[in-house]
């Protein structure tokens, strides 16, 4: 394998593993918190329905990027009336926001476009086109660090910068700040939290909010960057990818980044079968690329690769003492 | 095919030996949740597992059994999907229903004839949803969409018509004072 064709494959690695990474940040917010959410896929779904919309409507990417957010914070929403105010079950909720957003963007897609619940390709402005960053032309001539910064690092939309950035941000939030600690505490002992006289009830929502910009980000990403508008399914699981990544990371900021990393490479590489042919000199098949996220997470939940522990008060609604 | 139906419906119905194989199962699981030594193990286990430990029911025995027979459950569903319905291998045959299954599981309350009632509900949405998409201009996504309201409202929503109801009990009670 030459050198440009693994550029190559990082840069898509790179391209793929945003939305999950983003994704896995809404996730480990959420579930930090000790809200259980498989909606994330249903959330992303949405924000990428939205902004594909608004940003074919109006126009402009940033609007869409706007109502991408505003959708998913609405299901956010949902998802906190749901499991928080009412009690319910947090899995269940989840699952019924995959199934709400998987109707309602196909049918308001295609009540509005008419193209088979797709929206039109998204051109010009519609779209995050991408930046080079400074000193790619400085750095062109240096042998093997000159490529690598220029079809690797730089040449991407925004958003891909602002994942990469919001790992350091949620790392500082969760463990540098009064409000971190907090998030946390509640996802462990919210009894404790509640003592101490703070609201739990306010905490886990601030949580969930978000986690809905956040999974907003993604599935804008999706949607006006990753391809050039919304289609039928288009997040394709990448929320149940970017739960087993939360989960390979053991709910922590900057392994979670390792895992998007690492999932997104098996992506580009399950884009090129023929490069993984020709390196490994089997035939490897697609689906087992696709599945390797999941293999390698059941192996991390078997308790293979160290010891994956849930926050403790996970998944469970916070009764206050009557 | 199952002739003995022809008593019931006028036509044959494309329902097969998998109904009365389904059928039969959810009271196997119910004779064995609730009539059985390992059922109460597995129930005490479920509703306290500290005083199952303390009991002398071992955890790790109980997990591995419970999830043995899930996992034989949930094999049994392909047998109305592949050799019954396709009567071949599809990609991706399962369509969803382990999704669904978590919430009819929720919705009937954890108890075999509950979960029966709430299958043959899902089930009802889920071909009566097809029949409209293909005889009427109703788009066949909003299955999706009900389904979801559905799970939504009575899976994940229970509570809130009984805690709007204290709610509003509360309110009136303060108004009285």
């Amino acid at each position: 394998m030459d050198y440009a064709i693994l550029l190559q494959i990082l840069d898509s690695t790179l391209r793929l593993a945003t939305p999950l990474l983003l994704a896995c940040l809404a996730g480990l917010f959420s579930e930090r918190a000790g809200v259980f959410d498989i909606g994330l896929e249903g959330k992303m779904l949405m924000a990428a329905m939205a902004s594909g919309t608004v940003a074919a409507l109006t126009g402009s990417v940033w609007l869409g990027l706007l109502a991408g957010i505003g959708a998913s914070l609405l299901l956010a929403a949902l998802h906190g009336i749901a499991s928080i105010t009412f009690r319910g079950n947090q899995l269940i909720a989840g699952v019924a926001l995959n199934f709400l957003s998987s109707g309602i963007t196909v049918l308001v897609a295609q009540r509005l476009f008419g193209q088979g619940g797709r929206t039109p390709p998204l051109t010009g402005d519609a779209r995050f086109s991408p930046i080079t960053l400074p000193f790619t032309d400085a750095l062109a001539g240096v042998p093997i660090i000159g490529p690598f910064y220029a079809d690797v690092i730089s040449g991407h939309p925004i958003l891909v910068y602002v994942a990469l950035a919001l790992v350091p941000l949620s790392w500082w939030v969760l463990y540098r700040t009064r409000f971190g600690l907090r998030l946390r505490a509640v996802g462990e002992n919210p009894a404790a939290v509640d003592t101490a006289g703070v609201s739990v009830v306010g905490l886990r929502y601030a949580a969930v909010a978000i986690t809905g910009v956040l999974c907003g980000l993604a599935g804008a990403y999706m949607a006006t960057a990753l391809q050039a508008g919304f289609g039928r399914e288009m997040t394709a699981g990448r929320g149940y990818i970017a739960l087993a990544a939360l989960i390979f990371a053991k709910w922590r900021p900057f392994q979670a980044l390792g895992a998007c990393l690492l999932f997104g490479f098996f992506q580009a590489l399950a884009l090129r079968p023929d490069v993984v042919e020709r390196v490994a000199h089997v035939k490897v098949p697609v689906s087992f690329l696709d599945a390797l996220p999941y293999i390698l997470t059941v192996l991390v939940l078997a308790g293979f690769v160290g010891k994956a522990i849930p926050p403790r008060a996970g998944g469970e609604p916070y009764v206050k003492e009557r | 095919m199952i002739p003995g139906f022809n008593l019931l419906f006028v036509k044959a119905v494309p329902a097969n030996v998998t109904l009365f194989i389904a059928l039969f199962m959810a009271w196997v699981v119910w004779a064995l949740l609730w009539r059985t030594r390992l059922g109460y193990q597995i129930r005490a286990f479920g509703k306290s597992e500290a005083a199952a430990r303390y009991a002398g029911i071992n955890p790790v025995r109980i997990t591995i059994i419970a999830m043995l027979i899930s996992g034989g459950l949930a094999g049994m569903m392909s047998i109305n999907n592949v050799m019954g319905e396709a009567e071949r291998l599809l990609q991706n045959s399962s369509e969803g229903a382990g999704f669904i299954g978590i919430a009819v599981a929720l919705m009937g309350r954890n108890h075999p004839l509950g979960v029966v009632l709430a299958a043959v509900l899902f089930g009802f949405l889920y071909q009566g949803g097809a029949e409209l998409g293909l005889w009427t201009s109703i788009p066949i996504e909003l299955r999706i969409v009900v389904q979801g309201l559905v799970i939504l409202f009575t899976g994940a929503l229970d509570q809130m018509v009984r805690m709007m109801l204290g709610w509003a009990f509360r309110m009136t009670r303060m108004g009285a004072v």
